[in-house]
């Protein structure tokens, strides 16, 4: 394919939209589905040909449109009408009324300016929701491919680089490494061959933002890639997906065979020197290999454990080949950054997190979903602007952020701004976006266990502060939680914790204990009320028989 | 190959860029702590016994897997260190079932002189006392999983030196074990060679010799440097393939 052939392909798909009189676009990302989305979508299908309009109106599904907690969620255009709750009787009811009648039923409409909406950015997220995930042309049409075709007829390897460098995006995975540095790294480091990989693992319990990109626009990360490998001079990709996702694995395996079969993935893509190819590597689900170097042992073929860095995979990844690894949403803030300038995303977010990030807001809040938000917004504008704040009859008690790896961030720090030095400085962490709002109702101590609990079963054993430490760090919240521990307990909690922190082998490890000690830190009455008396010391003989001292 | 110069515990010393600190500090008479580390198996930097201080880092990191480099400035045994390698000890104590008055590496056993040497009297985690398997079919050796520590020797010793790759560690987090052949019983291994290697190289007496009772059986690690060092000068090849 050349440039020219693929900007036809866009205008000829702009003008089949154009030439629709409607287009329904009815949200099929699991949330919505979950609530019926399929029926709904049938339904409006079925209503169209009774009346007639089948021609003139097409019906598409698309990914995640954000709002999932009042799906189904079903969007009717050239208005640009959204509607919630759409069971399929009110979608019989939109064809009568609004299409035939162009009446909308205001009752069940979402106003362009809810504040859910208003206060967003999208740029990973700009598709998600406006076109078919399914057909390749629906990506074109809006600029898809557009900026893999600038790199590779305008730009060196090198100015890739230095524009991704320049746009400060950093990696969207957890830790917040610039991108750019890494792309530096990979292209400068030798080796036989060089490896692409994407890390679309997302393991934490409450996240779901990849499973939506990838689900919603699974190009955009394809894009992104072969970019990534232009830069770096590979020519081979793999995108690990964890088999939890059957929708996002069928959408991509439908995007590759599609990108392959325009010529936008494969040999000389738009007839340069550049080929590339990209494989699935479908993961068993182990939260442990999300972090790199179990990623990609496993995508060897080998048991997900992870290795000490360095080396790091930029030197020493796939085979002992430097390997560029990134996250889901940081493939999928290339292709914007190429078009629109490094600039243009620099002056997004503030001067050290640049650009926006993607959350998935759960647990005690009005408006549950997907939302993209400029770095540096404070917590309280995502919870009670855009969250709606908890539901009536509750209060507001802490925000989770990071998952089992992060924090609790009480209300009096609600005004941080959220990047990624901001959450460090309240022992929590951006992590890879999960966002769950607790009320009063929640104890602190259970929290931290839960979490714990989740650590314990994802510790691939093969550290001992890990393997061994998490254990007892559950087996101690449990004894504060059910009031059988005493102030020796509390303290060895801590020590344990600051122990497991410094000394596992890998990330998961490092920052298991960040639950307790953040919630220790904000919520510590909630530990000492429930301590008991404590008891008198008294060595008991057992104890020596069992140890490795006694002979 | 360039030498480069730095300082571990105070003392100035040398290095090759290709050495690890561990190895840099046994030269130097400076002893570090080590459990999954073995001289001629592959590092796995996993027991975290050996981690040191690097100024200007924010991370401990494992002396046995760590390389050199100029100016670095190392320490090996500050009270911290020697805090969390006491704690190691202690974790892997409540971890496993090691009853030392019944085992027959008592007094011979690698994690008793650890506890020693880290001066380990008492555990302060609860006992987990898990319900782990004895597997004595082999003909020759017995695996008692009861007293391992998941240091991974016996596993890099059959792959890496004995190529048959009979150990695997199955499982996850608190419930991982070393398993034969994809979890068969070792009697029905067909890759095991019955060498013993694994028996050797284990620092404890959960692979151990039929036949040895309490107290008895004493491990020997030495001969695996002789076979690798050999190996990898080639001291087995004849003259005539020497020469072309
Ligand atoms: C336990 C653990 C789990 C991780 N899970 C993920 C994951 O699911 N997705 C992801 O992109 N990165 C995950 N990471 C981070 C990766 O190791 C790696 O830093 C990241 O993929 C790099 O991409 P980035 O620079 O684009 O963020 C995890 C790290 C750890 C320690
Ligand atoms: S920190 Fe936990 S997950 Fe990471 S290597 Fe150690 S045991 Fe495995
Ligand atoms: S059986 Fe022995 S050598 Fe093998 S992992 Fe256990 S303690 Fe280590
Ligand atoms: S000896 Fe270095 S980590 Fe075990």
């Amino acid at each position: 394919m050349t440039v020219e052939e693929l900007r036809a392909v866009a205008q000829r798909e702009q003008l089949r939209k154009q030439n629709c009189k409607s287009r329904i676009l009815t949200c099929q990302a699991a949330g919505c589905i979950s609530c019926g989305s399929k029926e709904t979508k049938d339904a409006i299908a079925r209503g169209l040909k009774e009346q007639g309009l089948d021609k003139s109106t097409e019906v598409i599904g698309t990914g995640c449109m954000g709002l999932c907690g009042d799906g189904p969620l079903v969007i009717v255009e050239p208005e640009g009408t959204l509607y919630k709750q759409v069971d399929p009787l009110l979608g019989s009811r939109i064809v009568q009324e609004h299409l035939l009648n162009g009446n909308a039923i205001t009752s069940h409409v979402i106003p362009p300016d809810d504040p859910f909406f208003a206060s967003q950015q999208k740029i990973v997220l700009e598709h998600c929701g406006r076109i078919s995930a399914e057909r390749i042309e629906e990506y074109i049409a809006v600029g898809g491919y557009e900026a893999l075709a600038r790199v590779l007829t305008e730009y060196q390897p090198q100015q890739v680089v230095s524009e991704i460098t320049k746009s400060g995006l950093r990696g969207r995975g957890g830790a917040g490494y610039p991108t750019g540095l890494k792309w530096g790294i990979v292209q400068k480091a030798v080796g036989d061959q060089k490896f692409v990989v994407c890390n679309a693992d997302e393991g934490d319990p409450g996240a779901f933002m990849d499973r939506s990109v990838l689900e919603g626009d699974p190009h955009k990360i394809l894009e992104g890639m072969a970019i990534a490998a232009y830069a770096v001079g590979s020519s081979q990709g793999y995108i690990y997906v964890r088999a939890e996702y059957p929708l996002a694995i069928e959408r991509l395996r439908m995007a590759i065979k599609q990108a392959e079969r325009f010529g936008l993935l494969g040999n000389r893509i738009f007839e340069s020197k550049f080929n590339f190819r990209v494989d699935l590597r479908i993961g068993a689900g182990a939260f442990v290999c999300g972090e790199e170097t179990a990623l990609l042992k496993s995508i060897q073929g080998q048991r997900g454990t992870p290795r000490p860095r360095p080396p790091f995979p930029s030197e020493s990844g796939l085979w002992g080949m430097p390997t560029l690894i990134n996250n889901v949403e940081t493939f999928a803030n290339v292709p914007p950054i190429i078009l629109r300038g490094s600039s243009w995303f620099a002056s997004i977010g503030t001067p050290k997190s640049t650009g926006t990030k993607v959350f998935a807001l759960a647990g005690k809040i009005k408006n549950t979903g997907l939302i993209e938000v400029p770095m540096g917004i404070p917590l309280r504008d995502i919870i009670f602007r855009i969250g709606g704040g908890t539901p009536e009859g509750t209060t507001f008690k802490a925000a989770q952020t990071g998952g089992p790896s992060g924090g609790c961030i009480p209300e009096e720090h609600l005004d941080l701004p959220v990047d990624y030095e901001s959450l460090a400085t309240v022992n929590s962490i951006m992590g890879s976006g999960g966002l769950i709002v607790m009320d009063s109702e929640s104890r602190m101590v259970d929290v931290a266990k839960f979490f714990m609990e989740f650590s314990v079963d994802e510790s691939c054993g093969k550290c001992i502060p890990c393997r061994v430490g998490t254990t007892h760090i559950h087996g101690l919240l449990e004894k504060i939680s059910c009031g059988k521990a005493t102030q020796e307990d509390l303290a060895l909690l801590e020590e344990l914790c600051v122990m497991v922190k410094e000394t596992s082998l890998c990330g998961l490890g490092q920052s298991a204990p960040n639950p307790v000690l953040s919630t220790l830190r904000f919520f510590r009455e909630e530990y000492t009320s429930v301590l008991k008396e404590t008891e008198r010391f008294i060595p008991s003989t057992s104890n020596e028989a069992a140890t490795p001292h006694a002979s | 190959m360039s030498v480069l110069t730095l300082t571990i515990d105070e003392h100035p010393v040398s290095a090759k860029p290709d050495e690890t600190l561990l190895d840099i500090a046994h030269q130097n008479d400076i002893d570090i702590p080590t459990l999954c580390h073995l001289d001629g198996l592959i590092d796995v930097g996993a027991c975290r016994l050996c981690l040191v201080e690097i100024e200007g880092s924010p991370k401990l990191m494992p002396a046995c897997t760590t390389r050199p480099q100029e100016g670095m400035v190392v320490r090996t045994n500050t009270d911290r260190l020697k805090k969390y390698r006491k704690m190691i000890i202690e974790l892997l104590a409540s971890e496993g079932n090691h009853q030392c008055a019944v085992c027959v590496v008592n007094n011979h056993c690698e994690l008793q002189n650890l506890a020693y040497a880290v001066g380990l009297v008492y555990v302060r985690f609860p006992y987990l006392y898990p319900k782990k398997t004895l597997d004595a079919t082999q003909e020759s050796y017995i695996i008692d999983r009861d007293r391992c520590v998941l240091c991974t020797r016996c596993v890099r010793v059959c792959s890496e030196v004995e190529g048959a790759h009979v150990w695997d560690v199955a499982g996850r987090g608190i419930s991982c074990e070393i398993v034969a052949d994809m979890n068969q019983m070792w009697g029905d291994s067909d890759a095991c060679t019955s060498c013993g290697k694994c028996v050797m190289v284990c620092p404890t007496g959960a692979l151990i010799k039929k036949g040895a009772n309490v107290a008895e059986m004493e491990k020997e690690t030495d001969f695996l440097k002789y076979i690798v060092t050999a190996r990898q000068k080639q001291e087995w090849v004849g003259e005539y393939l020497k020469e072309h």
